[in-house]
């Protein structure tokens, strides 16, 4: 007994009556898998220590600079719509945290994932894995080229298709900041269909999740650009100079 | 400012993620070098067999890590952090070094973060050492936990490591954390 988009939106609208604020509902039966999946008791409330002051640091050593650029990986050009997409890292406060990982992944043009377990039959590129890598720099910005990704279908519900979207990975300062969470690209019709996108139930904090179309960050001849800034929680300790120097 | 809300790894996490060498923060062959493993489960009991767990810690001499390489490993350096996805049985596993108190007569543990497809938010937890039950009994955390719900919290030792499951919902539910600034940012 499979649903229906129709049953989907109107679930989505229900859960949409009891706001669940700007962070999504780990609770949120629209999304299938997530039933069994969410925990059921609160969060227990803790002022962090130790370890959980600090984040790993990451180098050079771990990221080459070419890793930031997911178009170069073959010995051909990946087919589709070539983008470069960049902003900012900050905390909180809005203090730039600089000279952290981030990891992204995506679907190729087609909305096909080169995954053993996606099953979609749209043509893999033999040009395109998907995966990038990179550190931010003093001011926080993050920067990449790759091509634009296609929507793609799932299982969760009768023809249910996913918005297109790039998932990142993100390290703050402190272990507390860790964040891993997927962009999206403004205007999607897919948006209101979605229960991913819709389990954050506030409007306002789910449009942070959608970049920019920039066209100072397009380039002529060669690529259109978008910028999505990613603000962090806030740090429980105060960051040091020293910490962007240690890192380095 | 508005934090960035997060959302579910997904299935296909494993593309972006996972990396050689990922979950060996030391040599499995280094003379101190422990298993931490453990299976993630469900609220059905069922193996979760695609979740992905971090491990964030301090040496053994409870010195917290400022070492970068995790991603590219020479086999020498302890950089203190690792990532391990679940297999097809939602086990998981890690080589690690123990980690040491951060101040005297504090029980170690490791913080882990908890990912999955079908886990719309990470997850935080710690892993406590079982072993300075002094400690232990002392520890902050776990004297605020209710006392059925604190082992979820220790992993048990067995002869060559330790053993840390993770139940994401019902019987034996696994406690997570969340501190004041996320609070504060989702008010
Ligand atoms: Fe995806």
């Amino acid at each position: 007994m499979e649903s229906s988009q129709a049953d989907m939106n109107r679930e989505i609208e229900a859960a949409a009556q009891q706001p669940g604020g700007p962070q999504p509902k780990i609770d949120y039966p629209p999304y299938r898998s997530s039933v069994l999946r969410h925990p059921k008791q609160p969060a227990h409330l803790i002022d962090p220590e130790s370890v959980e002051l600090w984040a790993p640091a990451f180098g050079h050593r771990d990221v080459a600079d070419d890793e930031a650029d997911l178009t170069i990986q073959h010995a051909g050009t990946p087919i589709g719509e070539r983008i470069v997409v960049t902003g900012r890292v900050l905390d909180g406060d809005g203090r730039p945290v600089a000279n952290q990982l981030v990891e992204v992944w995506q679907a190729n043009a087609a909305g096909r994932y080169r995954h053993q377990r996606d099953q979609h039959p749209a043509p893999h590129d033999p040009n395109f894995t998907g995966v990038g890598r990179m550190l931010t720099g003093p001011d926080g910005t993050y920067r990449f080229q790759t091509i634009k990704p296609g929507p793609y279908p799932w299982r969760n519900h009768l023809n249910a298709w996913r918005p297109a979207h790039i998932h990142f990975s993100i390290f703050g300062s402190d272990f507390t900041q860790r964040l891993v969470t997927q962009m999206y690209f403004p205007g999607d019709p897919l948006f209101p269909l979605d229960p991913i996108y819709q389990s954050i139930t506030d409007p306002k904090a789910r449009e942070l999740l959608i970049a920019q179309y920039d066209h100072d960050v397009t380039t002529p001849e060669w690529s259109t650009g978008y910028r999505w800034d990613i603000v962090l929680t806030g740090t429980h300790r105060t960051p040091l100079e020293s910490d962007v120097e240690e890192n380095a | 400012m508005s934090a960035v809300p997060g959302q579910t790894v997904g299935p296909f996490f494993h593309l972006g993620l996972e990396y050689p060498g990922m979950n060996e923060l030391v040599p499995p062959s280094h003379p101190r070098a422990v298993r931490l493993h453990g299976r993630v489960l469900d609220g059905n009991g069922d193996p979760v067999p695609d979740a992905v767990l971090e491990i964030w810690q301090a040496d053994p001499q409870g010195h917290i890590v400022r070492e970068p390489g995790s991603l590219r490993r020479d086999g020498w350096t302890f950089t203190g952090w690792g990532r391990a996805a679940t297999d097809p049985d939602g086990h998981y596993q890690f080589a690690t070094l123990e980690p040491g108190a951060t101040e005297p007569g504090r029980a170690p543990f490791f913080a882990v973060t908890v990912f999955a497809r079908g886990l719309l938010d990470r997850l935080f937890t710690r892993a406590y050492l079982p072993d300075d039950t002094d400690a232990l009994a002392t520890d902050p955390l776990l004297d605020a936990i209710a006392p059925d719900r604190r082992s979820t919290l220790i992993a048990t030792r067995e002869p060559n490591g330790l053993v840390f499951d993770v139940r994401l919902q019902g019987e034996g539910e696994t406690v997570f954390l969340t501190y004041p600034r996320l609070r504060d940012a989702w008010a």
